[in-house]
C-alpha cells in the first residue's frame, strides 16, 4: 500500500497515555476513541491532520500501556500511517493487528520536517519526501508479518488458517 | 539435534511451548499459552473481536482470566457497561476465573496470590504489566486486545523470541532501599527503550535475597525499559510461596552457564540510594535526597508495582505516630482483598487512619488517572506506581514522582518530595 500526505511531527517516547489518555478508555467505540486522539498532548493534532495525514515521530513511539485503543484512535482520526525511528514492542504488534501502517526508519525521520509532503510504500519499504526529493528505505518486515498484512490482520489470517 | 547448552531461561520456556526443541533469538514461533489475561479496559475490545471472528468457545475455560480492576468499583456508566460486558462474556463462555467485585483486585497482584501463575508458564496478558509474572520464573508478556482475542480462540500466540539482557545485582542494600529502587536505578541506567524487544533477566545475590514481592515489583517495571519480559530464575522461595496456592505441577527452568546475552550489567546495590523518578519519564531518576524542595498535593501508595502487604508494612513503619501534611491527600490502596484483610488484621489501617490516610478498596484507579484520586492542573503526586508520563494521573499539567513506599510515606508527612532521612530515619 502507498500512503501520501502532509506530515505532523512529534518527538521521542510518545507514550500511549499521550496518544489516548486512560480516562477515555471506558468505551470500545472506535469513533469515540478517535475523537480523543492526542487530546492532551497535542490538542492541534486532530485539526491539523486532514484525512490522509502522516505522523512522523522519534524513538520508542507508543511506549507504555498495551492499549490497542492507541493505534485504533490514530487510524480512526484519519492518519493511516506512522513513520518512526523505532516503535515500542506492544504498539508494533497492535498496529499490525489493527491495520495501522507503520514504517521504521531513523534516517527518514531525520530527513522529514513538519508540513513536508511524504509518500510511504509499505510493500517496498520506500519513503519518499516529495517536498525535498529525498528517498529513504524503511527496515524490512519479517515475512510472517507481511503475510499478516496481506491477509488483512491477525483475525482474518487466523480464519484463513482455520479454513484450511 | 544435540541439546543446546547455551540457552537462557526465556528461550527454554518458549521452546517448551513450541514444537521447536531449541528456539533462537529472532525466531518467530507459535507458542502454546498456559494463561491468557484481560481486564475491564482491554477485554471488551477483545470480546468484540472474538465475536466478530465468529468464535463461540474459548480454547480452555480454566486458562482465560478476566479481571475488572482498572475503573472498578465502576466509576461511571460507561465503565459499568464495560464490566457488564466482561461478566456476561465470562458467563456465556463458562470462564472460571472472572473477578469483579469483592473477590477482585489489581490483576498482577491478584493472579500470583491466587496461585494462577507458576514457574515455567507462558502467559499472555492484554495489559503491559503482565511482565510482572516473570518474578515467579514464568515467561509473561503484554499484548493488545486482538492478540488476546486470538489466544482466547486458539490457545496460541505468535512470538518473536527475544534476545536477553542480564542484570546482576550484588551487595547489601542501605536502609530504605528496596526492589523498587533497584528497578528504577536500572531504568535510569539503560533508558525507557534500553531493553526494547529484549528479555530482562535479573540475577545475583541481592535479588536472590529479595522476597517474591520484591521480585514482582522489579519484573513489573521491565516494560518501563521497553522489555518484552522481566524474569528471575525460580528458587526455593518460589516453592514456599506457592505452597497452598496451587496444586498444578510446574517446572523450574534456569539459564545455562554459557547462555548468551546481548548485554550484561552489574550493580552494587550498596551504592543505590532511595530514588525518585521525576516527571515525565520513569528513567528520569535521582536520589531523593538530592531533590530540592518540591511541594506536593497527594501521595498514592498502591498499584501492581507496590500495593502488596510488604509495601504497606514499609509505609506504616514511616507513618506510625506521624501525620500526613495538612496539604497532602494520602491515599493507600491495598492491591487485593487478601492484602486488605491482612493490613486490617495487622493493625496497619489504624496507623494509616491516624496519619489521616484515605484507605481505598483494591483498584488500579488513580495510577492511570482513572478515579479515586485524580490530579488537578498544577498538582503533584508522589506515587509508588510505575508511570509518570504527562497527564498519567490526571490533568496534563499535573506531575507524577515515582518512588518506593517508604519515600512516598515520608513525602506525605513532610508535604514535599523527600525520603525517610529527611525525617531523621
Amino acid at each position: 500500500m502507498k500512503y501520501k500526505g502532509k506530515v505532523y511531527k512529534m518527538g521521542d517516547d510518545i507514550d500511549t497515555d499521550a496518544i489516548i489518555p486512560a480516562r477515555f478508555l471506558n468505551t470500545s467505540d472506535h469513533e469515540e476513541l478517535g475523537s480523543h486522539v492526542m487530546e492532551d498532548y497535542a490538542p492541534d493534532f486532530r485539526g491539523s491532520v486532514r484525512a490522509g495525514g502522516i505522523l512522523v515521530a522519534g524513538r520508542n513511539f507508543g511506549c507504555g500501556s498495551s492499549r490497542e485503543h492507541a493505534p485504533v484512535a490514530i487510524k480512526v482520526s484519519g492518519v493511516p500511517i506512522v513513520i518512526a525511528e523505532s516503535f515500542a514492542r506492544i504498539f508494533y504488534r497492535n498496529s499490525f493487528n489493527t491495520g495501522l501502517a507503520i514504517m521504521e526508519s531513523p534516517e527518514a525521520v531525520k530527513g522529514i520536517k513538519k508540513g513536508d509532503e511524504v509518500e510511504g510504500d509499505t510493500e517496498s519499504g520506500e519513503i519518499n519526501n516529495l517536498t525535498t526529493g529525498e528517498k529513504f528505505q524503511a527496515k524490512s518486515i519479517p515475512p510472517f508479518m507481511a503475510e499478516l498484512i496481506s491477509d488483512g490482520g491477525l483475525i482474518p489470517h487466523l480464519k484463513k488458517k482455520l479454513e484450511k | 539435534m544435540s541439546p543446546n547448552t547455551k540457552m537462557t531461561i526465556t528461550e527454554k520456556i518458549i521452546s517448551a511451548h513450541t514444537e521447536t526443541e531449541a528456539v533462537q533469538p529472532g525466531d518467530l514461533v507459535m507458542a502454546k499459552v498456559d494463561l491468557a489475561l484481560g481486564n475491564d479496559i482491554t477485554a471488551p475490545l477483545a470480546i468484540d473481536i472474538f465475536e466478530e471472528a465468529g468464535a463461540k468457545k474459548v480454547f480452555d475455560e480454566e486458562k482465560v482470566v478476566l479481571v475488572c480492576d482498572h475503573f472498578t468499583p465502576n466509576k461511571d456508566i460507561k465503565s459499568a457497561s464495560q464490566c457488564k460486558r466482561v461478566r456476561e462474556f465470562a458467563t456465556n463462555t463458562n470462564i472460571t476465573h472472572i473477578y469483579d467485585g469483592g473477590d477482585s483486585g489489581v490483576e498482577h497482584a491478584l493472579l500470583p496470590e491466587l496461585g494462577l501463575v507458576l514457574p515455567g508458564d507462558l502467559i499472555i496478558g492484554a495489559d503491559s504489566h503482565t511482565c510482572t509474572y516473570g518474578a515467579l520464573g514464568a515467561f509473561a508478556t503484554g499484548v493488545g486486545s486482538t492478540d488476546l482475542a486470538a489466544v482466547m480462540i486458539t490457545g496460541e500466540v505468535w512470538l518473536k523470541v527475544p534476545e536477553s539482557m542480564k542484570f546482576v545485582f550484588y551487595g547489601t542494600p542501605n536502609k530504605w532501599v528496596t526492589a523498587k529502587d533497584y528497578i528504577l536505578h536500572t531504568i535510569g541506567d539503560i533508558g525507557v527503550d534500553g531493553a526494547l524487544y529484549s528479555a530482562m533477566e535479573f540475577t545475583g545475590t541481592a535479588v536472590t535475597a529479595l522476597t517474591i514481592e520484591g521480585r514482582l515489583t522489579m519484573a513489573n517495571m521491565a516494560i518501563e525499559a521497553g522489555g518484552k519480559c522481566g524474569i528471575f530464575e525460580p528458587d526455593e522461595k518460589i516453592d514456599i510461596y506457592l505452597k497452598g496456592r496451587s496444586s498444578r505441577k510446574y517446572e523450574k527452568f534456569t539459564s545455562d552457564p554459557k547462555a548468551e546475552y546481548i548485554d550484561v550489567r552489574e550493580y552494587d546495590v550498596g551504592k543505590i540510594q532511595p530514588l525518585v523518578a521525576l516527571p515525565h519519564l520513569p528513567s528520569n531518576v535521582q536520589p531523593v535526597d538530592d531533590v530540592e524542595d518540591i511541594p506536593i498535593d497527594q501521595v498514592v501508595i498502591g498499584s501492581c508495582t507496590n500495593g502488596r502487604i510488604e509495601d504497606l508494612r514499609l509505609a506504616s513503619e514511616i507513618l506510625k505516630g506521624r501525620k500526613a501534611d495538612s496539604n497532602v491527600r494520602l491515599i493507600i490502596i491495598p492491591a487485593t482483598p487478601m492484602i486488605y484483610r491482612q493490613a486490617l488484621n495487622e493493625g496497619l489501617f489504624e496507623v494509616f487512619l491516624d496519619a489521616n490516610g484515605i484507605i481505598s478498596p483494591p483498584t488500579c484507579g488513580p495510577c492511570l488517572g482513572g478515579h479515586m484520586g485524580v490530579l488537578a492542573e498544577g498538582e503533584r503526586v508522589v506515587a509508588t506506581t510505575n508511570r509518570n508520563f504527562v497527564g498519567r494521573m490526571g490533568d496534563p499539567k499535573s506531575e507524577v514522582y515515582l518512588s518506593n513506599p517508604a519515600v512516598a510515606a515520608a513525602s506525605a508527612v513532610l508535604g514535599r518530595v523527600a525520603g525517610p532521612s529527611a525525617l531523621g530515619l
